[in-house]
């Protein structure tokens, strides 16, 4: 018996109209294809890493998930309820059972409020007949699992640093018991070790209250810590869905190759030696993105063919969506080079 | 090195049991104002001012009712101001105590521009933050309207209420009311456009807490800065357009009395010789601007030391 995933996202499609300056009010507005029909399914307890590059899509992806922005598609959740398209009102529900981390750790806290206003207040808001001590009792107890002094409760979010405020970031989240997190690329604000701190905390965490993470980076090596599953964004579409350990080591995407090939490794013999395939160009615009696959206009083996059909995302475990999936021969790569130089950077 | 386990431990304990204090960004600011010499001469003269409206009366020889039939008719020889006689600002063409009348000036002055700086930021807070926290649509049909109400000449509405209503503080304070909030409505819809989408405001409507909530709890006590500041300004503004009012003859009506209605009086016996009349009123409206400028110019600083 398989289990039940906790969110099954099927066709998730995130559009926003963009008006230019001067267009009369009866121009219909262009469309910007944020996010492009993404599928995935989560299960419960696991970790789902996103990695793309920025304006991928990677941010919208979550806002769409939290209901923060409109989208169109089916989210759905484990009892069977499809997270789009509710009603604040229906939504109010699960916002308890879904909670977020954002990438600003101080932005994120409100500069007014004491600490303990701010972990308190999701708490509060889903459970408003909780009297005053109980409250203070339980945000108490979450700063002391997140690693924060209790007696810290009355300061303000300017007298922490920015590893601490992701902890008041990471127990206001928590502080609902949530099943799942999605943390908007948690650590990206943060400096290295401060970084190994809240992720080691964040898997600590997880361990012990069987949370599902959803996490985003641009990251690879922090995604591959902590991850069990990873997705690859393209122009808001998938590329590859793998394991961690699979996608790290047998990646079949042309993207996926690319991006793996420019994570620096701490020795310069080491990374001196690797072989980097270097993409040219910029991310096409999502306001036109190209027929068929989004990629093939930076793709190293790309073929007539990739302009006409989108390619599926297909395979069992490990999903990849591309015509030609496979490890990059030196040919290629050597092509990637060539086109590079040709490139004025 | 040998670490006494146990100091350690009563240590530990002894960080752990109180709860810090901490400093809001609130406190920080007071301490920066407190530093600011010119706002803090501001305030005291605010606060001496405001001592003189309310107990004012206790020290008065004379009430502000009364006509000292002796002065009468030889102001320029006998109502000129002396200890002796109990009219320590002289009195006025009536043989008022003019003392007594600048109380009771300088009460009606301060409440004009205290209500009307008021109603500003009350409505004007909430209308702007709704406007902008809520946008789109309302947010048009909102900031539309304050644009025709800001584009009717309010001096003109303020004189033809005046008149046709008849004179009265508190049609005053009506027709002042309706025009002092919407400057503020403007300004605090362009903070809360900056601050709806900020993360917190993000991570608050991510957790469902409702529009009201996040508008009250999250925009407004981070708007509040500007709001005070703002506020200050607009007391001695509010100030001087009844002065303006009253010195067209159109303000308070007698018995009563403001700073404009007196320094019109005194203006008008220039000539006589009579120039306390004038003098008294206008040191002590001049000194209250003075101390709303530089309380207004002290909380900027305070509030915003990135800015300065």
């Amino acid at each position: 018996m398989t289990i039940r995933p906790l969110l099954d996202v099927t066709d998730l499609r995130v559009t926003f109209a963009v008006r230019r300056d001067g267009d009369m009010p009866w121009t219909p507005a262009r469309q910007l294809h944020a996010v492009g029909g993404v599928d995935f399914t989560l299960n419960p307890g696991e970790t789902l890493g996103i990695v793309g590059e920025s304006g991928s899509g990677k941010s919208t992806l979550a806002r769409a998930l939290i209901g923060l922005v409109q989208a169109q598609g089916r989210a759905e959740w484990v009892d069977g309820a499809d997270l789009i398209g509710m009603t604040p009102r229906q939504m109010l529900k699960y916002r308890s059972d879904i909670q977020m981390i954002f990438q600003d750790p101080v932005a994120s806290l409100n500069p007014r409020m004491t600490v303990g206003q701010i972990i308190a207040e999701p708490l509060t808001t889903h459970h408003p007949d909780l009297g005053r001590a109980e409250v203070k009792a339980r945000v108490k107890s979450m700063m002391d699992k997140v690693g924060l002094l209790p007696n810290q409760i009355n300061r303000y979010p300017h007298e922490f640093s920015g590893g601490q405020a992701q902890r008041i970031g990471i127990a206001r989240a928590l502080i609902v018991e949530p099943r799942l997190i999605i943390c908007d690329e948690p650590v990206s604000a943060l400096d290295v070790s401060i970084q190994a701190q809240v992720i080691n905390l964040l898997i600590r965490l997880q361990r012990d209250l069987g949370l599902a993470l959803i996490f985003i980076a641009h990251d690879l090596s922090v995604v591959k810590h902590i991850s069990d599953r990873v997705l690859v964004l393209y122009l808001g579409k998938v590329m590859e869905i793998a394991s961690a350990a699979d996608l790290y080591s047998a990646p079949q995407h042309p993207y996926t190759q690319a991006l793996m090939s420019a994570v620096p490794i701490p020795d310069p013999t080491v990374d001196a030696a690797k072989s980097v395939v270097p993409l040219t160009g910029d991310l096409p615009s999502p306001m036109n993105p190209p027929s068929g696959c989004v990629f093939r206009t930076r793709c190293p083996r790309a073929q007539p063919a990739c302009a006409e059909q989108v390619p599926a995302l297909m395979g069992g475990d490990h999903q990849v969506a591309c015509h030609f999936p496979g490890p990059l021969t030196e040919a290629e790569i050597a092509g990637a080079r060539a086109r590079a130089q040709t490139v004025p950077a | 090195m040998v670490i006494e386990q146990d100091k350690m431990t009563s240590l530990a304990n002894r960080m752990a049991e109180h709860e810090v204090k901490g400093r809001s960004p609130w406190a920080d600011a007071r301490k920066r104002f407190v530093r600011n010499k010119a706002a803090m001469a501001g305030l005291i003269i605010l606060i001496l001012v405001g001592l003189f409206a309310l107990f004012g009366d206790y020290l008065a020889a004379w009430s502000n009712e009364e006509l000292d039939y002796n002065v009468m008719g030889q102001v320029r020889e006998l109502g000129a101001p002396s200890i002796a006689s109990g009219h320590y600002f002289g009195t006025d063409d009536l043989g008022r105590d003019l003392y007594a009348r600048t109380v009771q000036g300088t009460r009606i002055s301060l409440m004009v521009g205290i209500v009307g700086a008021a109603i500003a930021v009350i409505v004007g807070t909430l209308y702007g933050a709704t406007a902008g926290y809520v946008g789109g649509r309302c947010d048009q049909i909102m900031m539309r309207s304050v644009d025709i109400l800001m584009s009717i000449p309010y001096m003109f509405v303020l004189i033809l209420l005046l008149v046709i209503f008849g004179r009265s503080i508190g049609m005053l304070f009506l027709g002042i009311g309706l025009i002092s909030w919407l400057d503020m409505s403007r300004i605090v819809r362009g903070q809360t456009l900056t601050l709806k989408n900020r993360e917190f405001i993000e991570a608050a409507r991510a957790t469902g807490v409702p529009g009201w909530r996040i508008v009250l709890r999250h925009i407004v006590p981070n708007l509040l800065g500007v709001v005070a500041v703002y506020a200050t300004l607009l007391v001695p503004l509010m100030i001087l357009t009844e002065s303006f009012i009253s010195f067209l003859g159109l303000g308070v009506q007698e018995p009563l009395t403001s700073w404009g209605a007196l320094i019109s009086e005194g203006a008008s016996t220039m000539n006589y010789g009579t120039l306390w009349q004038l003098a008294f009123p206008l040191f002590f409206f001049c000194i209250t601007l003075f101390g709303f400028f530089f309380v207004g110019d002290g909380l900027r600083d305070a509030l915003d030391p990135k800015d300065r």
